[in-house]
């Protein structure tokens, strides 16, 4: 039982983070049809800035400030890198940002070393906010998880009660239609880029510090991002969200579950000697998200609430 | 007695709430040239994508020679002899005019996903290729970039992919949108020279065209078709009139727009 | 009928005009091969050479999906993977074979079998990823990446687990007289199948299906229209991508007689993703360059600099923003462009392009060297020529950024001039 609570709880934060990742990309990629290799990036940036921010003043200040710094740069990418890409079709702007994302890793190996940084908790959130089952619960994590839905819910507000909200929705249905609005499409284009990439820099803050800050942690995040959206179906907010969740609670709780394959399929013969016996669910669980994407491609290619063909 | 070359019964489609096609009944036989004419936004490239499988039908069914072929892809229903063209050039743009028309060749040839034979030496496919260039006028520029031709050149090599499969039912979105006076008269004469022996459905804005080349006309408006005649008929029929307000009236009286 | 025949004879190439496009360099690509052994590299020059044979074949069959079927692939490295682990495992059962099949079987035969391996591989892996195009393929071909390298992982009997499987290429018996010890034989042996691989790549783009799988990356949605199933085309080229991949796969277990888990990896996909890119994906020769000048730069750079994959990044995301064709397109635009008669304005234009990209450079290779020099923190000074440049020093900021801001000034004058003509 405990452990299915705390599998629950650890999973629907992992999956918060996960769609405040994925929804950035989303938008992103309904607006401008651009997949942003670099997106996980963008998150690892975040991180980093949040983790220097706070070395010079307070983890409260980085929390604003970090999501701001990354959507500027990200606004920049648009405007002197993507932009011009643009005209050589979506292939080249995927590649573009897949180049952006080998220099981001590099960068950040040159500014704050090839290992990991001691990003932390700040200690006012470093503490205990229930027991349950006799296990301490951290306060950050349910910190997390409202800095989370506090995400949520204001870009549900944006979405839906702004004007921009209302072009970003147009575009989410009817991608080709945007150009006609008769908006100043490349600003919108910047906005939403900056704002996409922002998300990401805030999940790189919470993140971070839960995590490890270290410069792998784009390259461990970002294919998992990736099967989020297209398992969700490509360009689909709602899908992103589910499968984000999906995914989230899918790995944490396999991490819990000590159980081998030979436990399970035993009653086939699986003896617990061989070498697929052997395998424990816990050590499949960063396997999973691809597993559940090749699994979803067979059962339904456009993905979950996908139904255009990108 | 032949089945009729396409048959529509009771076509419907809808968008989410919004019926486009709503109940659209229509035989063509074999042979003939039919003309499908309506104002803008009647459903008439809806109902072209029907039939070609582009969209699926939400209720009815359409033949190709008496054999169902709605809820077939298209490629499926190109290869039982029905093709069309797009009112937008879709064309293979970075390969040349010559490669273009070969690509179409190729399937109703026989030589399918093959992989073991060189293009190049395929004898027959080659001169049915230069045939078709010749047959359209596009000779002189086989080997230039698709790409790079000029408007009214795209056009005319829309309808040469289109007729390169030597299917028997010939559909054609609009093919002289967006031409110039003269260049419409040749597309004319070429798809009267494509459709000899074929059966053709034409969707066309310009009455000059649409009098002049079809056997039979039907007027699409609201998803629906509300008349089907000869042309003598259509131009006399007070609902076509009606459906054609002021301006355009006076093209269906025989005025070439 | 006669004037028939004479049109069709005049629409394709005339033979001479395909005997220099389309054999004459392939003549000159074998003599090339013939004539590098009597040179007498050195080792570390043929194991290069060996590389390059292996990253070609590879390259190549990369570009059948992204450059002629219109299919990223962020996972490519799964098939060489697959197929290089299955030579490693026949090496090894040829090794241990007394007769029978695998006794007689020649080493020499592995591409084949990397080839059949790569093939299966694509085909069972292709069906479900070939079902979406575009961005999403791109997405599943990562996914799929990573599940087999984390499978690989998984399983040590078959895989090796981190250290990997080793084979010995000496095994068997010779073919064709060579027993595959010295490195020159395997030079022989790499030689030989890069020329098949590269004649088959090209012959495959002169089928049917080639010529296909070019339409459907131009227009998917006609190419139904004129009879096939874009997902059948796309699914048949994948199978054939994976196979040549397989093949490469085979030539990389006898010349380097080891795979490792990391072999399926991102990494080495992206790598090639680079190298043919870098090259020019609109020209069938270009991987071949890509391949040749990356597998070169990632064996001589990386000694020299910390900044190799820096350098890297920045030169593929310059090759996609300003030069999409690539190195091809530079040596074909050069080649169209001295036959021209405009060639002197050219050259002078060329000339400026050179200058200015040389000064950019010099700005980047300042800016990185430093840099990284400050950054591994052991107060280690960068002295290009004897002059030493530690990060804060005003000299350095100057050598820096002057090069930089008249390199960039350079390039967009040339870019205006061009923009007013």
């Amino acid at each position: 039982m405990e452990t299915i609570v705390f599998s629950l709880l650890n999973g629907v934060i992992y999956g918060l983070l996960l769609f405040m990742l994925s929804s950035g990309l989303t938008l992103i990629f309904s607006m401008m049809g651009v997949l942003n290799f670099a997106h996980a990036s963008f998150y690892m940036l975040g991180a980093y800035f949040a983790y220097t921010i706070m070395g010079v003043s307070s983890f409260w200040l980085a929390l604003f400030i970090a999501p701001v710094l990354v959507g500027v740069i990200g606004m920049g990418v648009e405007k002197w890198g993507l932009r011009r890409v643009h005209a050589n079709g979506h292939v080249a702007e995927l590649l573009f940002t897949f180049g952006l994302a080998y220099l981001i890793d590099e960068i950040v190996k040159i500014i704050w070393g090839r290992t990991s940084v001691n990003y932390q908790v700040p200690d006012s959130l470093n503490f205990t906010l229930f027991t349950l089952y006799g296990a301490d619960y951290p306060a950050y994590r349910i910190f997390m998880f409202f800095v989370a839905v506090a995400m949520l819910i204001f870009l549900w507000y944006m979405l839906k009660k702004t004007r921009i909200g209302l072009i970003i929705q147009a575009a989410l249905t009817h991608p080709h239609m945007v150009g006609h609005l008769g908006h100043n499409v490349p600003l919108v284009f910047m906005g939403v880029f900056g704002a996409g990439c922002a998300l990401a820099g805030l999940a790189g803050v919470i993140g971070g510090n839960y995590f490890i800050t270290d410069p792998a942690m784009a390259v461990q995040m970002g294919p998992i991002v990736f099967v989020v959206v297209v398992v969700g179906g490509l360009g689909s907010l709602e899908g992103a969200f589910i499968a984000a969740m999906l995914i989230g609670i899918l790995q944490t709780s396999a991490v819990s579950i000590n159980a081998s394959l030979a436990d399970i399929f035993g009653f086939l013969g699986l003896s617990p000697a061989s070498e697929v016996g052997e395998i424990t669910i816990s050590s499949m669980a960063p396997m999973l998200p691809f597993l559940l994407l090749v699994l979803i491609l067979i059962v339904k290619p456009t993905g979950l609430m996908g139904d255009r063909e990108v | 007695m032949h089945p009729p070359a396409l048959k529509l019964v009771n076509v419907h489609k809808s968008f989410g709430p919004a019926k486009i096609i709503q109940g659209v009944n229509l035989e063509i036989a074999r042979g003939e040239r039919h003309a499908i004419i309506g104002p803008n936004g009647a459903g008439k490239s809806t109902l072209f994508n029907l039939v070609s499988g582009l969209y699926s039908l939400s209720d009815g069914e359409v033949q190709l020679n008496g054999a169902v072929i709605s809820g077939k892809k298209p490629f499926q229903i190109n290869r039982m002899g029905l093709s069309r063209s797009f009112q937008v050039s879709n064309i293979f743009a970075n390969m040349t005019v010559r490669e273009n028309v070969r690509c179409g060749v190729l399937y109703s040839m026989g030589y399918g996903y093959s992989f073991w034979r060189n293009i190049g030496n395929l004898k027959e496919v080659q001169e049915k290729t230069a045939h078709i260039l010749e047959d359209v006028g596009l000779l002189d520029k086989a080997n230039l970039p698709a790409s790079l031709l000029p408007y009214a050149d795209q056009r005319t090599l829309e309808i040469a992919i289109t007729i390169a499969g030597g299917a028997e039912v010939i559909m054609l979105d609009e093919p002289t949108a967006g031409m110039s006076h003269s260049e419409t008269d040749r597309a004319v004469e070429l798809i009267e020279k494509a459709a000899k022996g074929k059966t053709l459905l034409i969707v066309e804005h310009d009455m000059g065209v649409v009098f002049g080349l079809a056997d039979r006309i039907s007027v699409l408006v609201y998803g629906e078709i509300i008349a089907t005649g000869a042309p003598s008929e259509i131009r006399g029929d007070p609902r076509v009139r009606e459906a054609y307000l002021g301006e355009e009236a006076d093209h269906i009286e025989g005025e070439p727009a | 009928m006669t004037d028939m025949t004479t049109n069709s004879a005049a629409l394709a190439p005339s033979s001479g005009e395909k005997f220099r496009e389309r054999v004459l360099p392939f003549i000159l690509f074998g003599l090339v091969l013939i004539v590098i052994p009597f040179f007498g590299p050195s080792r570390t020059t043929m194991t290069l050479l060996n590389h390059i044979g292996i990253n070609i074949v590879f390259a190549l069959s990369f570009n059948m999906l992204l450059g002629r079927a219109g299919l990223l692939t962020f996972g490519h490295a799964v098939y060489l993977g697959l197929g290089g682990y299955f030579c490693v495992h026949i090496l090894n059962w040829i090794d241990a074979a007394d007769g029978g099949f695998w006794g007689n079987l020649p080493v020499f035969s592995m591409p084949v079998f990397g080839f059949a391996m790569g093939a299966l591989a694509g085909a069972v892996i292709g069906w479900p990823s070939c079902r979406r195009a575009g961005t999403a393929f791109a997405m599943i071909s990562l996914g799929v990446a990573e599940l087999m390298a984390a499978f690989a992982y998984m399983f040590d009997s078959l895989f090796g687990g981190e250290m990997g499987i080793s084979g010995d290429r000496m095994a068997g018996p010779e073919f064709l007289g060579l027993s595959l010890g010295p490195l020159e034989e395997v030079y022989w042996f790499i030689a030989f199948w890069t020329f098949l691989g590269v004649v088959a790549m090209y012959m495959f783009t002169r089928t049917p299906l080639g010529k296909l799988s070019e339409a459907t990356r131009d227009n998917p949605e006609r190419v139904q229209f004129i009879g096939y199933n874009p997902t059948r085309v796309r699914y048949l080229v994948f199978i054939f991508a994976g196979a040549f991949a397989g093949m490469a796969g085979g030539m990389s277990a006898v010349q380097d007689e080891i795979f490792t888990p990391e072999s399926l990896s991102l990494l080495p996909s992206g790598a090639i993703l680079i190298a043919a890119y870098v090259g020019g994906i609109r020209y069938f020769s270009g991987p071949i360059m890509g391949a040749i000048v990356m597998t070169y730069m990632g064996s001589n750079l990386s000694d020299y600099t910390a900044g190799w994959l820096l350098y890297l990044g920045i030169m593929f995301i310059c090759v996609v923003m300003f030069l999409p064709d690539g190195i091809a397109g530079i040596v074909f635009g050069f080649w169209r462009g001295i036959r021209s008669p405009d060639r002197g304005h050219l050259m002078g234009k060329w000339a400026q392009q050179l200058a200015g990209v040389f000064l950019l450079a010099i700005g980047i290779i300042v800016f990185v060297e430093v840099a990284f020099r400050w950054s591994e923190g052991y107060g280690e000074v960068w002295e290009p020529f004897g002059i030493a440049l530690p990060h804060d020093a005003i000299l350095t900021w100057i050598i820096g950024i002057i090069p930089f801001v008249a390199g960039v000034a350079v390039l967009r004058h040339v870019t205006r001039k061009q923009e007013e003509v």
